[in-house]
């Protein structure tokens, strides 16, 4: 485990992040994670304009995605990813509160390559991110042209 | 109506005319008949009565056997061309002369017979006996053919002819007029009744001609046509009411489709928020308080752990009753998938999915072999796993717990059963034991959100069929699920207790 893959984590919700960070950091895994708060934001960063013009090339190595978000919604984002050249091998998880079949079967349509519903109990929710961030940013062999640094 | 084929008019023409004919034939024969019959016996009257004055004449002659005399008195039949014979016999019997003079004698009788006159074939003969002061001299013989008789009856028959015919022919002048009295109303009221037949117009009206029985029958016609009339507006007036409902009710029942159709979508609108933006604030809730406890773990005291650890409990219940909501929510409005399902491999993999559950539990399974049913796998799933794991839920505390799971086959419905021995129930709260949130057990008892059995009554209803149950507080509690064998034999919303 000498290298963690770069976390893209796309959630409007500051309690969330506070809590996905909290997750995460219970197994070590936050010390790469850029936090974006609406799906504008992330498009830009994964595009690297505005304000993430200057920021180092390369993709994350997973995208946590949540579904409602202002201005662009997360299934607009990975329907934009999944258009793009380069973007379009980056994974993308959906991190929501949403069980709706509609939005599940859409994800999928689009081409995710998984949804987590986040549960309710905080011990079952640090159990989920673990194995997403475990997965995700250690486990899984990310695309080439993907950022990563030493853990 | 078709146009009759032939005319009452031509038939009271026929009547009258076969009357009139068939008594004018029988008057003329009854005439020409007496005629002949009066004629006949005027003819031998003056036969009989020439014989009579020859008879006298010839008294002289026969007296003194003058022959020459009696020839000449004879003679005088000249002047009546129909006398063709006659004879002069004497008393002894003997022809004595003869007219004409020459006569054959095998033309004549050879002695006179009877007296008196009668008719002979085609002649009428006459005996005339000769007497003088009491004493018979002889007899006269006379033979007259018929001539006068036929030439008058041709002459007559032919006037009684031609006065039956032009009778006839008056007869047929006055019935053709006299009919029309009788046909023309007729006539007017059968044009009306084919105009109303084929026109379907019942504002035709016959005007009254007569004050007979056709009279009658024309104000009987006008007067049903009048009501017919009435009776037709009035099923026009009903049919354009009828319509106009028809489009008023399709109308609104496409207002209320569409009003249905909105707030279907507003109540998917609805769960999708709660089903989102509900849950994460509980999230947030029981997250922090998980957080505050790991932060303040050392500090806290006894009761302060207690606190956040219910505030943590709640969040966690709220968050299953939120699920059980929706779930019950799309079990309403899901589509329905229509297949076979196999109840035995359901309940088996129902059993598995109860695993942890019953992990460290002494159950007695009792299942029998059980058949398939036409139904929607994932309803039918969802229903099973509540009543299983009600049965394990509420066998808590007994050591065997029973659970027995079986099927009674009716004729058109597969009824289900899942028996348990556990704590079963107050048969007084039946009624509400299917009900949404409603439950007959507190929280502390066994835990439970009270949709899981409402979800049970939907997933059948959705499957045309009826649930309820038996229990005894105590004692168990037995589930019926009757699924009919044929989807759509039911009513949707037939249901039991």
């Amino acid at each position: 485990m000498n290298q963690l893959g770069r976390v893209l984590l796309a959630e409007d919700n500051a309690k969330d992040v506070e809590l996905t960070l909290a997750a995460l950091d219970e197994h070590h895994l936050a010390n790469d994670v850029v936090v974006v708060r609406d799906g504008a934001e992330a498009w830009e960063y994964l595009c690297r304009h505005g304000r993430y013009a200057a920021r180092s090339p390369g993709s994350p190595a997973v995208v946590l995605l949540d579904l409602k978000m202002p201005k662009v919604d997360g299934l607009e984002v990975l329907k934009r990813m999944r258009a793009d050249e380069s973007l379009r091998t980056v994974p993308v998880v959906i991190l929501t509160s949403s069980r709706e079949e509609r939005d599940v079967v859409e994800s999928y349509r689009l081409g995710v390559n998984a949804y987590v519903v986040k549960p309710v109990a905080f011990d079952e929710f640090i159990v989920a991110v673990k194995n997403l961030g475990l997965f995700w940013a250690v486990l899984n062999e990310p695309p080439p042209n993907s950022a990563r640094r030493a853990a | 109506m078709k146009a009759p084929r032939t005319t009452i008019q031509r038939r009271l023409v026929t009547a009258m005319m076969l009357t009139s004919t068939t008594v004018l034939v029988l008057t003329g024969a009854a005439l020409v008949f007496y005629d002949t019959v009066s004629f006949r016996q005027s003819l031998a009257r003056s036969l009989a009565t020439r014989a009579e004055i020859l008879a006298a004449n010839s008294t002289a002659a026969l007296a003194f056997a003058n022959r020459d005399d009696a020839v000449q008195v004879l003679a005088a039949l000249k002047s009546d061309p129909s006398t063709v014979l006659a004879a002069l016999y004497d008393g002894q019997g003997r022809r004595f002369a003869t007219y004409p003079a020459d006569l054959a004698a095998a033309a004549l009788p050879t002695a006179p017979s009877r007296h008196g006159s009668w008719f002979e074939r085609s002649v009428i003969v006459v005996h005339q006996p000769v007497v003088e002061e009491g004493r018979r001299l002889g007899t006269l013989y006379l033979e007259s053919d018929l001539r006068a008789l036929t030439g008058r009856l041709r002459i007559f028959t032919l006037v009684v002819v031609l006065a039956v015919l032009g009778s006839i022919g008056v007869a047929f002048a006055l019935s053709s007029w006299l009919q029309r009295g009788i046909a023309q109303p007729v006539r007017t009221l059968a044009d009306a009744a084919r105009h109303v037949s084929e026109g379907k117009d019942y504002a035709v009206r016959v005007s009254v001609v007569s004050d007979d029985e056709l009279g009658v029958l024309t104000d009987a016609f006008n007067e049903m046509l009048r009501e017919i009339q009435q009776r037709d507006d009035a099923l026009r007036a009903s049919e354009a009411s009828l319509r106009q409902l028809n489009g008023d009710l399709e109308r609104r029942v496409q207002a209320h489709t569409a009003e249905l159709e909105a707030s279907n979508r507003e109540l998917e609108a609805f769960s999708y928020s709660v089903s989102h933006d509900l849950r994460a604030p509980l999230r947030h809730i029981d997250g922090f308080a998980d957080l505050l406890r790991r932060q303040t773990l050392s500090s806290l005291d006894e009761k302060a752990r207690r606190y956040i650890e219910t505030i943590s409990e709640s969040a966690k219940n709220m968050g299953v009753l939120i699920d059980d909501l929706l779930s019950f929510s799309r079990m309403g409005r899901s589509e329905m998938q229509q297949t076979t399902v196999g109840l035995g491999a359901l309940i088996a993999q129902v059993r598995t999915a109860l695993g942890a559950e019953v992990a460290d539990r002494e159950i007695v399974w009792n299942v029998s072999d059980l058949p398939e049913v036409p139904g929607d796998p994932a309803m039918l799933r969802i229903a099973l796993m509540n009543l299983l794991s009600n049965a394990v839920k509420y066998t808590r505390g007994r050591t065997p717990a029973l659970i027995t799971v079986g099927t009674i086959d009716h004729e058109d419905e597969t009824v289900l059963y899942v028996r348990d021995n556990g704590a079963g129930f107050d048969m007084a709260y039946v009624h509400k034991l299917f009900g949404v949130f409603q439950r007959l057990h507190s929280n502390e008892e066994f835990e439970g959100t009270g949709i899981g059995l409402a979800n049970v009554r939907r997933v059948v209803q959705r499957h045309g069929g009826r649930v309820w149950a038996e229990g005894e507080s105590g004692k168990g509690a037995t589930f019926f699920l009757a699924l009919p064998k044929h989807i759509g034999t039911r009513h949707q919303d037939r249901e039991a207790a």
